[in-house]
């Protein structure tokens, strides 16, 4: 493969850090991140969020939050994330238009900022109509990608989109959402250009256990200067079991996990075990090949296992010793 | 039409009067509606609701027709969709704080249902808004309501007794 990425990469390594994040600092300075990522609780209290995710401090370089994911109602991101912040575990925020108006998002931006929460996962949102609360309204006054434009307006020109200062400005470091697949000889990334020219500085994509399809994927976004302009993060996680694999390749939009690791699985006496060396592998491997900035572990109320499969990787060990 | 709407509000206790004999006529005319599918009857009847109810009430057609319970006034027409009006921000001269042009759709409503005999069901509480039924025919939705017996939810599995309960 042509190694289409390492003066590239030069590129955003260079450039100032936009904010006070941790998981920024590292990107830039070239490490292999590990993100997680962890949901709001159905409980009004710090402990029922730490009780989910704070085996993951130490190990997570950030941990996402999900923000009313599968379009259900929990406790809100950005409280979730401030308590995260206040136990000294980094968040990534995610933010979906699904929920507020332009107003309320550049609100929360602002707010956001002010409670130490740098990290912001710009999304579009689970449609309610599959929820548990189908008779809702979905907001979609703006999208995800003017979202991402709104962020970087804000901490660029420290400005809302009326013009009116906000001072300080947010520092914000801003992330979309990706899918990796195998790229057709004539496909173009456009949609992913699209959003690093909307404001997206990092990229956290779905699962993607097919690591040699990956390889294609990125050789592709090298070849148009994506990983110049945006720090890919790669998704992958714990496999519970074959079932829950084969659930995943079936209704999980753009997840492919090859037949080699279902079968794998399914040989395991211990298959959740057996789930947990894959994704081991797959993180070595992963910080191993070049245009992948990091690894963005995700596996629904397995925070546990997430923090379990970061330290057996060995990975922070070996950025200790570099 | 805006006219046409503030004449339907003056107009409110004739409007109930005859929609009560049409929603009358449309409950016995469900075994019919039914023999044709009220799948098949949706969008033709939904069109005609359209036609109808937009030219009298400026209907937005949010398919959950409150007007019977609004004095003949579509509360959708309120620029903030306030079902339960009106809010605080009405002028002195009863018109709407953010079309000032426009009178209180709730002020409106207020009086129109002071001319209905079943008028004070303005005081219920209504629901909020189910957005799946945007576009959908209510005048449907009523006739199935009060023909057809309420959809059985599938019923959960008798709990397991636990242990301490089997103990007690």
């Amino acid at each position: 493969m042509p190694d289409v990425t390492s003066s590239a990469v030069a590129g955003i390594r260079s450039v100032n850090l936009t904010s006070s994040s941790r998981l920024e600092s590292l990107l830039r300075a070239g490490t292999f991140v590990m993100t997680a990522e962890t949901s709001p609780p159905d409980g009004a209290s710090a402990h029922s969020v730490l009780g989910r995710s704070g085996c993951l401090k130490g190990y997570a370089d950030a941990v996402n939050v999900t923000d009313g994911a599968g379009a259900k109602a929990h406790m809100s991101a950005l409280a979730a994330a401030a308590i995260l912040v206040r136990d000294g575990i980094e968040p990534v925020l995610q933010f979906t238009v699904r929920d507020r108006n332009r107003l309320a998002l550049q609100g929360d931006l602002i707010g956001a900022a002010a409670l130490g929460i740098h990290n912001v996962l710009c999304l579009h949102g689970d449609d309610p109509k599959n929820g548990d609360q189908p008779a809702t309204k979905a907001v979609y006054d703006i999208d995800s990608r003017s979202l991402m434009t709104t962020a970087r307006h804000l901490r660029n020109e420290g400005k809302l989109p009326s013009g009116r200062a906000i001072d300080p400005a947010p520092r914000l470091f801003i992330g979309a959402a990706d899918s990796p697949h195998d790229p057709k000889p004539d496909w173009l990334p456009t949609g992913l250009a699209a959003k690093a020219d909307a404001g997206a500085d990092f990229i956290q994509t779905q699962y993607s256990f097919d690591l040699a399809m990956l390889r294609r994927y990125l050789a592709r976004l090298g070849d148009h200067g994506l990983l110049s302009r945006l720090f890919v993060i790669v998704g992958i996680g714990p496999l519970a079991s074959a079932r829950s694999a084969r659930w995943m390749n079936k209704n999980l939009f753009g997840v492919h996990i090859p037949e080699s690791i279902v079968a794998r699985l399914d040989q395991a006496s211990d298959q959740r075990a057996e789930g947990r060396k894959i994704c081991v592998e797959l993180l070595q491997e992963l910080s191993e090949i070049k245009g992948v900035a990091g690894a963005h572990l995700m596996a629904p109320r397995q925070e546990q296992a997430i923090a379990e499969a970061i330290a057996e990787s060995g990975l922070l060990k070996k950025r200790e010793a570099a | 039409m805006y006219s046409v709407r503030l004449f339907s509000v003056r107009r409110s206790r004739y409007m109930e009067v005859f929609y009560q004999r049409f929603e009358n006529a449309l409950v016995k005319l469900a075994p019919l509606l039914k023999r044709i599918g009220y799948d098949r009857l949706e969008k033709p009847v939904a069109a005609f609701e359209r036609g109808v109810k937009g030219l009298l009430f400026d209907c937005q057609m949010c398919g959950q027709c409150a007007l019977s319970s609004t004095g003949m006034s579509c509360s959708m027409n309120c620029p903030k969709n306030l079902r339960n009006g009106p809010c605080g921000g009405v002028r002195a001269n009863g018109h709407c704080e953010v079309k000032p042009e426009m009178k209180c759709v709730w002020v409106q409503a207020w009086e129109g249902s002071q001319r209905m005999s079943g008028g004070m069901a303005i005081l219920e509480v209504q629901k909020p808004v189910d957005n799946r039924l945007k576009g959908h025919s209510s005048w449907l939705k009523v006739v199935r309501e009060k023909t057809e017996p309420p959809e059985e939810k599938p019923a959960k599995p008798a709990a397991k007794p636990s242990a301490k309960a089997a103990a007690l």
